[in-house]
């Protein structure tokens, strides 16, 4: 990268044919002319970030995609023969394996699907109940009521602590034997004890409390920036057209949220596929709370490391994540490139 | 009318809800153990105690668990902040042929759930030796340097996003005056950029330190014992250590959420400025 800016000449630099009667232009040019110093600047500002980012970030996002074609333990070395099906594990390893990791995945891996559901179960959570509640928090914010300083820091609080911490918090709620819940409602240490996080029927929908609780926050902060960007003078105009509140905001003030709408829609999405820490923290990501993320970890920091298949499940997340990703950049980008 | 006392009573129960699990928490950690085994944790308050807090913070090792925080978090904020604004001077300022491109490189990073580069990084992590002074277990595995090198490489992406539709209001007047003066490139990033872009700096400063504090997932994978971990994921050992007596552990949460908390008390204007910088410009 640093190669490019670094190597051009001065002429190359200012290679569009010249016209000094137009100041503009002339402008242009003296922006672009560069000392050998400044180049070595650029080069600096720009190649040491982006070495990290290539080698930290998106080195290791391809390296998911080629490792999730290997059988591999993660002793030894990787080679390219073709893992051959009859023979013992111990001698078909750092071999290469096709499609076989997505295969038993799909197949025979009795913890994926669940995974995958658990996972969509949890967008559906965040689409249905968490982004709109943190939009209705943010519309009433908006509306300055009488304490609103402190209604937005106490439904904003739960963002600034970590998940785990906040698994950590919810389990004196949901605690079988003396959390709130249970005591409150007289079913505590004795045999009728719900089991909130035990309960592989339960325990999921208790975690997504706790997910939607943080994630409600984190949504009325994005949405109430987007409301005080927008126009007043498009309030103004709506009333006096005649519309109520309700049409105010569906018909002029939330089609005029466009961006915003889309960062939340990519938030929602990314974070419901990034949750990782409520469950692991609640009861190690199993027993009901089985996640993708969850999956890709106990395969590669475990005792048995099945990099390859853990990879594989990687990849399945990766493509899952590249679309509100790709949906985002299209929607950030697309103006810049067209100048 | 009728609609302001509904929202104003619906707010008011919502905020109670919000609440009411980290008042319940800071309640079973200031009351003494042997109060909630006699009466429950859901009961009267008989005695009210800070010596929890005070148990929490020697028995555990906490005070070392705080420093592995601030060795990471200092450092990772500063460096990623140093050289996002770096790299969006560039992509702005400088007309580099594939900037869009870059820029797109490093947003998109960003956006990865962490699980999707973990596999290979961890293998990586494996593999690289470092000298011993920056880390005793020779490798960038289980070394605080290594976890400052992920979160700065991870973060770029998101502060290079930001601060790059920060400078792009910068008016471009501003520096053709500066090389009129014939300030060179260095100059006009680091004393004409940076000072203009203090807000957003600042803004993004504490949003990374409460993100890189809280962080959770590279810790408890790329690092494997568990006494260099930072206090976040530290909990989870403290969790198992002091499993008979749930007093402690409220306590020590609540401990560990202070800086957090401060951070939110103190800098709430640059908080909420910076979660709004990444959303309503884009």
């Amino acid at each position: 990268m640093s190669a490019t800016s670094q190597g051009r000449t001065p002429a190359a630099v200012s290679d569009k044919p010249e016209d000094l009667k137009s100041p503009v232009r002339r402008r242009r040019r003296r922006l672009r002319t560069m000392t050998a110093r400044d180049r070595i600047v650029v080069a600096l500002l720009l190649g040491i970030p982006l070495l990290l980012d290539l080698a930290f970030v998106w080195f290791p996002a391809i390296g998911t995609i080629l490792l999730s074609f290997t059988k591999w333990n993660g002793v030894g070395s990787l080679h390219e023969k073709t893992c051959k099906p009859n023979m013992p594990s111990i001698l078909n390893n750092g071999c290469w394996y096709g499609v076989q990791n997505y295969h038993q995945a799909a197949t025979i891996y009795p913890e994926f699907w669940p995974a995958v559901r658990h996972n969509l179960i949890w967008l559906a959570v965040f689409v249905v109940i968490a982004t709109p509640l943190g939009m209705l928090f943010a519309v009433l914010l908006d509306r300055g009521l009488r304490g609103t300083r402190i209604y937005q820091s106490l439904l904003f609080l739960p963002v600034m602590l970590s998940l785990a911490l906040i698994g950590i918090i919810w389990e004196f709620v949901y605690s079988q034997n003396y959390g709130l819940i249970n005591t409150v409602i007289g079913r505590n240490g004795n045999d009728n004890a719900i089991d909130w996080l035990g309960n592989p029927h339960l325990n999921l929908w208790a975690v997504l409390l706790e997910a939607t609780w943080r994630q409600a926050g984190y949504v009325m902060i994005l949405y109430l920036a987007g409301l005080k960007a927008v126009d007043p003078t498009l309030r103004e105009a709506a009333l006096m057209d005649g519309a109520n509140p309700w049409q105010t905001f569906w018909r002029v003030i939330f089609p005029v949220m466009k961006p915003i709408n889309i960062v939340i829609m990519v938030v929602t999405v990314i974070e419901s596929l990034r949750a990782f820490d409520l469950v692991y923290i609640t009861n190690k990501g199993i027993n009901g709370l089985e996640l993708l993320s969850v999956l890709v970890t106990s395969n590669i920091v475990g005792e048995t490391q099945r990099v390859g298949f853990g990879s594989a499940l990687g990849v399945v997340l990766l493509v899952i994540s590249l679309v509100p990703i790709t949906i985002f950049l299209y929607q950030t980008f697309r103006r810049e490139d067209t100048p | 009318m009728r609609g302001q006392i509904a929202s104003q009573a619906f707010l008011i129960v919502a905020s109670v809800l919000w609440i009411l699990p980290i008042l319940f928490a800071l309640y079973v950690a200031v009351r003494p153990y042997s109060d909630t085994s006699k009466y429950g944790y859901v009961s009267m308050p008989h005695h009210l105690t800070f010596q929890n807090f005070r148990d929490a913070w020697s028995q555990s090792d906490m005070p070392h668990f705080f420093w592995n925080s601030v060795l990471i978090t200092v450092p990772a904020v500063v460096i990623v902040l140093a050289l996002a604004a770096g790299v969006a001077f560039v992509l702005v300022r400088v007309n580099v042929k594939i900037n869009v491109a870059l820029l797109i490189v490093f947003t998109a990073g960003n956006l990865l759930p962490q699980q999707v580069i973990i596999t290979p990084l961890y293998r990586i992590y494996l593999k690289i030796p470092l000298p011993h002074f920056l880390a005793d277990s020779g490798l960038m595995y289980n070394s605080i340097f290594g976890l400052i090198v992920i979160n700065v490489s991870f973060q770029l992406g998101f502060c290079v996003f930001v601060l790059s539709n920060y400078m792009k209001s910068i008016p471009g007047e501003m520096y053709e005056a500066a090389l009129v003066d014939g300030a060179s490139l260095w100059t006009r990033f680091w004393r004409l950029t940076v000072p203009l872009c203090r807000p957003a700096l600042a803004a993004l400063a504490t949003l990374l330190t409460t993100w890189i504090y809280n962080d959770f997932f590279w810790a408890i994978t790329l690092m494997s014992s568990g006494d260099k971990r930072p206090v976040t994921s530290a909990l989870a050992n403290l969790q198992g250590q002091f499993v008979s007596n749930q007093n402690l552990i409220a306590a020590a949460a609540m401990i560990a959420a202070i800086p957090t908390l401060v951070v939110y008390l103190c800098l709430q204007r640059q908080f909420i400025a910076g979660l709004s910088l990444g959303s309503s410009k884009g």
